[in-house]
């Protein structure tokens, strides 16, 4: 077999059995935590029957492992069946939720990457003088403040204030693309800042790596402009690394905005899992948490992928 | 001054003055602040009210596990997305009386232990069927049969049997309650088609409002129902009701004119909320309390001693002070206060008195080992600070307590009604009868006191069944002492229902039986 479809099919299988113990583990966590969905729902105004009658309607009384398989073989299925809280379909729900997640990593992505790895070439480009620490210092700057402080500020200075954007990002179907694009600037911007300063010092320091290698000097030495040797010689040896904190920080986008989704009230997945949680609905909490972990996994098998094909060794086997 | 006043009210009926401005010119003439706010709720009701917009609530306490069952609503956005869809047989007014909506007439029977609500004609539920007993009794059974889930099955627990006649629903109680139609206002019991047995949250009801979209978590809307039978109520087109849980992200929706209306205002920032242009601060005394409550029946506090003890070495001033901020006023270990009607206001208060403290102390022979508190910020918003203070003044006191934080997750499945001693709140209840029948009968569920005193259930069921109203007071009240004496409970504390709104809300009514105008804020006002 051809290594690179060998290590592929590795890595699906081992994405496979990941996800599995994902959902096994997070189905175990659920059982820990104290308290139980019904318990939950009625919170303080429950009395001993009116629990009673939830937990027999819910069937909490059946035996935990029950459970977990009669949600696993219909998640094969394709059925996440109903939210025990409310009876909403979970595949519905998630759905729009996922989809108003990917919005906002989309557009934070789309500005952030191109930005990150831009903002590396330039530093590496003028390393060691004035742009290099600008951009240095600007971007640590962002990435070490907390970000609902960042976004508190522009809250406070660019909606209430200003009055440019509004403080609430709430998008529904009934917008335009533009109107949506208005309301999501805000947590947009503040992600941006959030994950740029990792990828551009991973940019800068994969680049620099490969800059001290020797075919770098020959480039240097044929008299290539310092520009020419860093886009055509250096930046596509350091394809795989970047490629990889790209990837990572794409994830983050899509499964670590929690705080941003609070801050904006923006209705993302991040809320959705946070809310079900906290009131032990089991099922949702496995639909979100296996969502979550194949976003991570498959986007670090793309890394992997994009690495094993950057790499010649690889690409052409003796 | 007359003069001055009648230029005033005209400058209000057309709408060129503010609330604001108008209880500060009044309060400079020497007029209360009470009697100023019902002249302007006058002079701004005089002007009418203004038909259309959409009126805009950011709320706390949403998730997307929301449902518009109304068995199961337990916080804030189900709360108030009940009153948009669904109407009571009867309300409570904000005076604490009771106004009919979906019954034209309450009438009981000399012993108050036969009930009959006549039922409107012309009220129609959402889905074009009419309102009937039949649809009422449903309702009811929905909520107190046996595999109910409600939350209101408590307080329907009294019923021998209900039926219906005609237009009549009639309810034979088990033992005479005076007080009935209040427990019949309760939120969870919003009338539904066939009771709500087939599709309990679909959102159809007989209220002023119209489901558009349900988004749990996120936002509701809610149209204006064209066939609604009071046309003194409900004046907007659209109703939103936005999840806003963050407490700054909920003032910055309100300050960046995004929402009208948002909820819990934390007191720390209503004072710089209400100096901010064109927004005002609403608040309302409340029967909603924050308290500590100790076991009865566990060591150490089966010990009436060191619970009067406790009781003496907690400072109440300072708490209203630093923790409410001023917006609440002291509590006096009881569960109730001037919010209920046939409060007993004569009642002395109890101080802060670390000598008597110490005195009751020492009597109880407690051994001098830590009594351990134990606290969350979800039992109430500043309940650590509280703690805190508490844990202070019980010092000086020479009283060793010791503060032991629980996390919030689980906090009441875990700790309160579990734990001997802990933080918590009580939102209150209409009538003296619901609390103390909720919490403090030997037999309640809630009983998170375990203060179980045969002496004290007959003379709640001696005025629950009680129709002369100075005899019921006078029942009350000695209820009220021997709570204050002999209960496990120390209640520093009664918070205000803290709101804020835009100018441009108008016929706000300080309403202090619940949340946003006990959740009619959407019935009552209008945009300007």
């Amino acid at each position: 077999m051809h290594p690179v479809v060998k290590l592929v099919s590795q890595r699906l299988a081992l994405g496979l059995i990941l996800l599995i113990a994902a959902s096994v583990l997070i189905f175990m966590g659920t059982l820990i935590l104290p308290g139980d969905v019904a318990q939950s729902i009625l919170g303080q105004s429950a009395t001993p029957e009116a629990l009673a009658n939830l937990r027999e309607e819910l069937g909490l009384n059946e035996p935990a492992i029950l459970r977990y398989f009669d949600w696993l073989f219909g998640a094969l299925q394709g059925d996440l069946g109903t939210a025990l809280t409310n009876g909403q379909d979970i595949a519905t729900s998630i759905g729009r939720r996922l989809g108003n997640t990917l919005f906002l990593a989309f557009w934070a992505a789309v500005i952030s990457v191109p930005l990150a790895i831009f903002l590396g070439l330039l530093a590496v480009r003028y390393r060691d003088r004035w742009p290099d620490k600008l951009i240095s210092a600007v971007t640590l700057a962002s990435i070490s403040i907390p970000e609902f402080l960042i976004g508190y500020l522009l809250i406070y200075f660019v909606a209430v204030q200003l009055g440019w954007f509004s403080s609430v990002a709430m998008i529904n179907d009934s917008m335009s693309l533009l109107e949506k694009l208005n309301a999501i600037a805000l947590p947009v911007a503040v992600l941006t800042l959030v994950v740029l300063a990792h990828m551009m010092r991973m940019t800068r320091a994969a680049i620099l790596n490969v800059m001290q290698s020797a075919y770098i000097e020959t480039a240097e030495l044929k008299g290539l402009s310092t520009f020419k040797v860093i886009a055509r010689h250096a930046f596509p040896n350091a394809i795989a690394p970047i490629v990889n904190v790209v990837m990572l920080n794409l994830a983050y986008l899509v499964v670590g905005v929690v705080v941003i989704e609070v801050v904006f009230v923006y209705p993302g997945m991040g809320q959705y899992l946070v809310d079900h949680v906290s009131k032990r609905d089991v099922p949702v909490v496995q639909a979100c948490g296996l969502i979550f972990a194949a976003v991570y996994i498959v986007l670090n098998m793309i890394a992997d992928i994009v690495a094993i094909l950057s790499n010649p060794r690889l690409r052409h086997p003796k | 001054m007359k003069d001055q006043l009648d230029f005033m009210t005209q400058s209000v009926t057309s709408g060129k003055m503010t609330r604001r401005e108008f209880m500060g010119k009044t309060a400079a003439l020497g007029i209360s602040a009470a009697v100023a706010g019902s002249m302007f709720a006058r002079a701004a009701e005089a002007a009418g009210p203004v038909k259309g917009g959409t009126l805009k609530l950011g709320s706390i306490g949403g998730g997307s596990t929301d449902s518009l069952d109304p068995a199961v609503a337990a916080s804030q956005v189900p709360y108030h997305n009940l009153y948009q869809f669904g109407e009571n047989l009867v309300n409570v007014t904000p005076e604490g009386g009771i106004e009919n909506r979906v019954a034209e007439s309450v009438e009981a029977s000399a012993d108050a232990k036969t009930w009959t609500f006549k039922i409107r004609k012309g009220v129609e539920f959402h889905n074009g069927k009419p309102v009937t007993a039949e649809d009422v009794m449903r309702t009811m059974e929905r909520h107190s049969n046996e595999d109910s889930k409600s939350g209101a099955l408590g307080i329907m627990r009294g019923i021998e049997s209900m039926k219906a006649d005609g237009d009549n629903f009639i309810v034979e109680l088990t033992t005479p309650n005076a007080d009935l139609p209040y427990l019949m206002a309760d939120y969870h019991l919003m009338i539904q088609p066939d009771g709500g047995f087939d599709n309990p949250a679909a959102g159809i009801g007989s209220g002023a409002y119209m489901l558009e979209a349900n988004e749990p978590g996120v936002r509701h809307m809610w149209k204006k129902n064209p066939n609604y039978w009071d046309d003194t109520r409900g004046h907007v087109d659209e109703v939103e009701i936005v999840v806003i849980n963050d407490a700054t992200a909920r003032m910055a929706a309100l300050q960046s004119g995004q929402v009208h209306i948002v909820n819990r205002v934390e007191p720390k920032v209503a004072g710089l909320l209400d100096r901010a242009p064109n927004l005002t601060v609403r608040n309302a005394a409340g029967p909603g309390h924050y308290v500590f409550i100790m076991h009865c029946d566990t060591a150490p506090f089966d010990n009436n001693e060191l619970r009067l003890a406790l009781k003496y070495a907690i400072n109440r001033e300072e708490m209203v002070d630093k923790v409410l901020r001023g917006y609440g006023s002291v509590g006096n270990d009881m569960p109730v206060n001037a919010a209920y009607p046939l409060f007993d206001d004569s009642i002395p208060q109890r101080p802060f008195d670390p000598a008597k403290a110490a005195e009751h102390y020492k009597k109880s022979g407690h051994d001098g080992s830590p009594i351990t508190l134990r606290v969350s910020d979800v039992a109430f918003p500043g309940a650590l600070d509280a703690a805190q203070l508490f844990q202070q003044s019980a010092n000086a006191a020479g009283i060793p307590l010791e503060l032991k934080r629980e996390p919030g997750d689980g906090y009441w499945s875990e700790v309160w009604n579990a734990q001997p001693f802990c933080a918590s709140y009580w939102g209150g209840r209409p009538v003296q009868d619901q609390m103390y029948s909720t919490a403090y009968l030997s037999t309640a569920d809630w009983n998170d006191t375990r203060f179980k005193r045969e002496d004290f259930d007959k003379l709640l069921f001696a005025a629950r069944g009680e129709l002369d109203e100075a005899k019921r007071k006078a029942l009350y009240s000695q209820m009220g002492m021997m709570v204050r004496d002999e209960g496990g409970l120390i209640c520093p504390m009664f918070n205000d229902f803290i709101e804020a709104t835009s100018s441009k809300v108008q016929g706000w009514v300080v309403d202090s039986t619940g949340d946003t105008m006990a959740g009619k804020w959407s019935h009552k006002c209008w945009l300007a």
